[in-house]
Formats: C-alpha cells, structure tokens, sequence
C-alpha cells in the first residue's frame, strides 16, 4: 500500500452504510480524486454494506446470525436513508430527484470514484464480524486491511469519518 | 491536431470536474479539449484543477449564452 508522499491525501472511512452519507463520502472522494488528491476509502461496519456484489437481499454468511443480518441489511441497493427512511421508499424518491436536477446518482459517484482510482479498501474486523469473504465483495477492493494499516496509510491525510 | 469537445452545462458539482478530469486522462498530450461550461462553481473550479494539474489552459471565452468556452492543452 504505497502512495506517492507528493499528492495531498484524503482519507474517508465508511462507517455509517446511510444511502446519503454514502452519497456524501462518494462526492468528496470523487471530487478530491478529480482535483489530484490521492484518496482512500475505508469502508467498516455498516459500511461494508455498499461494497457487497450482490446489490440486493442475500443471507451472506455462515451462521445464522451472520445470515439474518447480512439479508436484513442487504447491499448497495437498499442502503436507508439516514432520515425519513419510510422502508426504503425514500432512497429511490431521492435518487429521482438527483436525476432531476442533473445531480449525479450513487452509481454515477461509484462509477467516477472507480475510473479516478479511488482506493477502496474493506475493514478485516468488520468482516469477520459479519461473516463476509472477499469473494463476496466488488473486484474494485484493492485491500483488506484493519485499522493499523489504515492509520499508518493516513498518516499525512485528512480523515474524513462518515 | 485532435481536438476534443466536451459540454459540461448539465453537470454539477463534483461531475463538472470529474467529466474533465476523467476526459483528460484518456486523451494524448498535446491534444486539446474544449468545454463548454455555465459561470458560477464550474468557471471557477474546472480552469483551476486543470492549471493545478499541469495542464494548460490556453483560452477562457464567453459565449453569447452566458456561457463559457476553456480551450485546455493536455
């Protein structure tokens, strides 16, 4: 995990797995990335939601529990809203509404955050907790890693906790 | 020479500059890129990143639209 030391750096972690706080880490990171910073996402917890293959529903996991709360949390396409969720309808009115004022999408920002080369790294720690593999996340994460190896990464960025 | 287009006027904030960015990095240095864009964040923003990142920006022109055209050099 080595940076150019000459590139001012950002780094956001991806804690909260809220469709727009999702939206918000995405619009720094691909603004930061367009404008020549070197940026890292650090997708933890609640987070680790937005980097599953399966957009959708599915019991990821081994256990039971790990199942349950894999399908009950889902993936990029049922990120809540942080407020006013009103079971998932509310997302979807508001993706509506950013295309309606040429505001771009969450898979728009992905997309760019991609093609800039944003590092996209995943929490080992939350991964174990909730029983994801690699295997079962997007080709785009470049590493898992746990908090050591961020904090040493970040050490001359800006953190930026979402 | 090859020369670019890329209209911007629909964009905002951070598209306006990630279009530009993400166009420039597929074209070849020496080739030039022209956007057209609206005054405001994209006029102030899209000139700058570009300069910040070594390119040049060899005009900035209104247009009769209350737009703006950048000629950028890669």
């Amino acid at each position: 995990m080595t940076l150019p030391a000459d590139k001012k750096k950002i780094s956001i972690v991806c804690f909260s797995g809220d469709f727009d706080k999702m939206v918000a880490a995405f619009t720094i990171a691909t603004g930061a990335a367009a404008t020549n910073r070197e940026v890292t996402l650090f997708f933890t917890f609640w987070g680790l939601n937005a980097l599953k293959k399966k957009k959708g529903r599915i019991a990821t996991g081994k256990s039971l529990m790990a199942k349950a709360f894999n399908f009950l949390m889902g993936g990029m396409n049922n990120l809540p809203l942080s407020r006013l969720n009103f079971l998932g309808a509310s997302p979807k009115l508001m993706t509506m509404m950013m295309k309606k004022h040429n505001v771009a999408t969450l898979p728009e920002l992905v997309e760019a955050a991609h093609a800039l080369g944003v590092r996209i790294v995943a929490c080992e720690m939350a991964m174990h907790i909730l029983e994801v593999d690699r295997s079962d996340m997007i080709e785009e994460v470049q590493d898992v890693a746990g908090v050591a190896t961020f904090l040493n990464d970040s050490e001359d960025a800006h953190i930026i906790f979402i | 020479m090859m020369k670019h287009f890329l209209d911007i006027t629909r964009e905002t904030c951070p598209m306006t500059f990630v279009k530009v960015k993400l166009k420039l990095a597929r074209m070849d240095t020496g080739e030039q890129l022209e956007v057209l864009l609206n005054p405001g964040e994209p006029l102030e923003n899209v000139p700058r990143s570009c300069e910040e990142q070594g390119y040049k920006v060899l005009s900035n022109e209104p247009t009769d639209d209350n737009k703006h055209l950048l000629l950028i050099e890669k």
